[in-house]
């Protein structure tokens, strides 16, 4: 098989991934590095990130109090040496892309604006209006196109991970456009390839997340830390799940049942509307609950009503939530209050790494949603996110440089023998499917299904049992796949199901993590054992593959300044 | 008998025979469905072979652009309603060589991207890495180049522009309407560097202003004023290089 060498190989375009190579390519431009990613850099997911990024930078602020409401909005659950070092590197990085580009909103006198968002105790949430995700991506896109000595392998798809004695040596690629496989060989590979979104059906996500990174790390042997906490969104739009940014909050808008009463008082009374998203979205399912919600074509839903804020204010600051309600919604949110319901956005959890980005095996490092430092614990705060890729994108960009110059390749021999037991193991699986009789859409819609239905925002023993045992039956139809696209060129459907193949393998460790996690904390919230258990699971849970499923361990949280305490907002 | 639309599709499958071929499919019909909900219905109930692009679906990665009965559009954001109860044809977007069935090659376009050089460049190098402080950017000096930094790479433009489709070598709407845009950002010096591009045969003085990127740029990027702005502006330094002597 054909082999390509790189010193570094960065897997996914997106924000993580590109900060991590621009970093590596100013430190070092004599490594040779490269992006391999499913999709053109421009299209990844972070394009779609809206309300905006957080960094202390203003002077009523400081990084302790950074620190402590994200600390707090992860139920305590965060490494608090990782946010520490978080909130120090988010003021340097979020000037670093001003300077590369990126048109943050500006105060009159040119210095950068700030907003509220959820569960952050001042305004130092930065935005490009609400479009902060597709700024931010492209200013790093076009900054990464003046480095000649980063190349890209765009439309490539990583189907497995190249590891020699517990050290990475590069991956397995299919060239979506010609069809062929090669050996993409690297001394070290970042993972940076998103969250697990699409296992679910009412998401925000797009569709190329399906957790691509944390089932090529988790076969290779690394463990996943804190799957089991899965972010929803409050304001999902009716029908599609697609995000109306927290920053409609932010900026000063309600919500309403139909009784037309702001039923955030109930629940948070100091924050309102700005708790952070798990409290918010509890809320809304227990306001639909006791039947305060509307009733529609599409199921139960609230009103975030916008309409006071007026037209000049939403066309500055969320001129992206009126285009998304007229061309998704076929409403104007200037005249009319938006119909909306919890949706599934974000994976706190993911392939488990320090504060560097290292994973266990050796060159093997992950950033961004992919990754699990923990920065956010049980519950993410709104945007930290988009600050999370630019620092640890950046950090793990730094590791990589360190670690590929010390390194040594591994021999093309040993490469061939490991790509030909991967490549041999594809073919069966996926591409001669002759004898099979299932289809993948029919596997994915029940999978999904399944996930909204028994792993979503609340969930029960009976619930996550019968999760698991229909995610093995599926696992055990999807042995007898067929595909019918029988071609090499853009062969969407092949890639599909090893996507599919990832997402079954996530959701299995998302469920059974949350089956075993017999308490509530932040965005994991079960019904039969409501309160928070700091006696029993005031850790991090660590999965690892076994033959036998998924395997559980713990792992300590670690503690610098702030103890436990009861989470009231 | 419940309603149903039909949709025809382009196909060609280069392994195969190299032929262009057009399939027809029929489905059910919903009012809320967009173009994309249909095709991803295809794909996963009736035939899983078709190849096309998407991911968002909500017409901000810029992957789904199809012809669309003719037009260059984005299928996520583009209804079954606005066609119903008449048929849609679904072709890959034009001008663009076909990779297979609805997905076509934007290398060219990829690479023009990178000719713009857009990026911030400034004289003196060590600003680009200096994290000591922002540059300063007043609301009013962010306004000149606001809404031409707005575009998402959908290549809907090109697809609808006759002079690309004569002459390949025209660097396109979006990319000069980008090079505008970091041109008319008060953090860049890079506009001599640019303008070696946007001024050559193959830049700016193509265009014939007919205006279609203008029109089917789903947001409303308005590359055609770009264009024009920056002929008028390029034709302004070349008079001045004359008047001074300082030649290009």
């Amino acid at each position: 098989m054909e082999i390509l060498s790189h010193d570094i190989l960065i897997v996914g375009g997106g924000g993580a991934g590109l900060r991590a190579a621009i970093a590596i390519s100013q430190s070092n431009p004599s490594l040779k590095t490269a992006i391999v990613s499913k999709v053109y850099p421009m299209r990844s997911h972070t394009v779609a990130a809206e309300g905006g990024s957080a960094a202390v930078l203003k002077e009523d602020d400081n990084h302790d109090l950074h620190a402590y409401d994200t600390i707090k909005g992860s139920d305590f659950l965060a490494d608090q040496d990782a946010v520490e070092a978080f909130v120090r590197d988010a003021t340097k990085e979020v000037i670093q892309i001003e300077r590369w580009g990126c048109p943050w909103n500006r105060e009159e006198d040119g210095r950068i604006a700030a907003r509220w968002f959820g569960g952050m105790s001042r305004k130092r949430t930065l935005h490009a209006s609400d479009k902060t995700g597709f700024h931010l991506l492209h200013a790093l896109f076009q900054t990464s196109l003046k480095y000649d000595s980063l190349m890209r392998y765009d439309e490539w798809h990583v189907s497995a991970l190249l590891v020699d004695d517990g050290k990475i040596a590069g991956v397995l690629a299919i060239d979506t456009r010609r069809g062929t496989f090669s050996i993409l060989a690297a001394r070290t590979v970042i993972l940076c390839t998103g969250g697990v979104g699409r296992i679910y059906a009412f998401t925000s996500n797009a569709g190329i997340l399906t957790g691509d990174g944390a089932a090529l790390a988790y076969r290779s042997g690394a463990p996943l830390k804190d799957m089991e906490f899965i972010q929803f969104h409050p304001s999902g739009l009716l029908r599609t799940g697609i995000l109306i940014t927290e920053a409609s909050r932010g900026e000063g808008g309600y919500l309403f049942n139909k009784e037309g009463k702001r039923f955030m008082e109930n629940y948070a009374p100091t924050k309102m509307e700005l708790a952070p998203r798990d409290i918010v979205s509890r809320s809304i399912m227990e306001e639909i609950a006791a039947k305060r919600g509307f009733e529609g074509p599409y199921g139960s839903y609230v009103h975030l009503d916008l309409r006071h804020l007026g037209e000049p204010k939403i066309m500055e600051k969320l001129p992206m939530v009126r285009e998304l309600c007229l061309d998704f919604a076929g409403m104007d949110p200037v005249y009319e209050p938006i119909p909306i319901r919890p949706t599934m956005h974000y994976t706190m959890g993911g392939v488990h790494t320090d504060k560097d980005g290292k994973t266990p095996i050796a060159g093997l490092l992950a950033a961004g949603e992919a990754a699990c430092v923990s920065i956010h614990g049980a519950n993410r705060l709104g945007s930290n996110s988009l600050t999370e890729l630019l620092v640890f994108g950046a950090r793990a960009g730094r590791t990589a440089v360190e670690y590929a110059s010390s390194a040594k390749p591994c021999p093309s021999e040993r490469l061939q023998a490991l790509a030909k037991e991967k490549m041999d193991f594809i073919q069966k699986r996926y591409i001669r499917t002759e004898n099979g009789t299932e289809r993948v859409g029919a596997i994915l819609s029940e999978l999904r299904k399944t996930m909204d239905e028994k792993v979503g925002i609340y969930r029960r023993e009976e619930g996550l049992q019968e999760a698991i045992q229909i995610i093995q039956r599926l696992k055990d139809r999807f042995n007898r796949i067929r595909l019918t696209q029988q071609s090499k060129v853009f062969n969407t459907e092949l890639i599909g199901a090893m996507e599919l193949d990832n997402m079954l393998e996530v959701a299995h460790v998302v469920a059974m993590c949350a089956m075993i996690r017999k308490e509530s904390r932040g965005g994991h919230a079960r019904k039969d054992f409501p309160k928070r258990d700091d006696e029993q699971f005031l850790h991090h849970s660590l999965t690892f593959q076994s033959p036998d499923g998924p395997r559980r361990e713990t792992l300590p949280v670690t503690f610098t300044k702030w103890k436990p305490e009861e989470r009231k907002y | 008998m419940a309603d149903e639309i039909k949709l025809t599709l382009s196909r060609y499958n280069p392994d195969k025979d190299g032929e262009y071929t057009t399939q027809t499919y029929t489905i059910p019909y919903h009012n809320d469905w967009s173009i994309l909900d249909a095709l991803n219905h295809i794909k996963a109930e009736l035939d899983g072979s078709i190849s096309y692009r998407w991911s968002c679906r909500m017409a901000v990665c810029g992957s789904c652009g199809m012809m669309v009965n003719g037009t260059p559009r984005l299928t996520c954001s583009t209804y079954l309603n606005e066609f119903y109860p008449g048929e849609i044809s679904l072709e890959p977007l034009a001008n663009f060589p076909v990779v297979r069935d609805l997905v076509v090659d934007i290398s060219d376009f990829m690479a023009k991207l990178t000719s713009i050089k857009p990026w911030i460049i400034r004289k003196n190098k060590k600003d680009e890495v200096d994290v000591s402080s922002e540059y300063l950017q007043t609301p009013a000096q962010m306004t000149v180049y606001r809404q031409q930094s707005l575009c998402i790479n959908c290549t809907l433009c090109y697809a609808a522009c006759p002079v690309y489709g004569l002459h390949p070598e025209f660097i396109g709407p979006a990319v000069i309407a980008l090079g505008y845009r970091y041109n008319n950002d008060s953090r860049d010096e890079g506009k001599e560097e640019r303008r070696k591009v946007l001024a050559n045969e193959a830049g700016v003085w193509k265009c014939t202003v007919v205006g279609d990127c203008t029109e089917v740029c789903p947001k409303h990027v308005d590359p055609s004023a770009a264009i024009q702005r920056t002929k008028v502006d390029s034709a302004i330094s070349w008079f001045f290089s004359k008047l001074t002597g300082r030649g290009e």
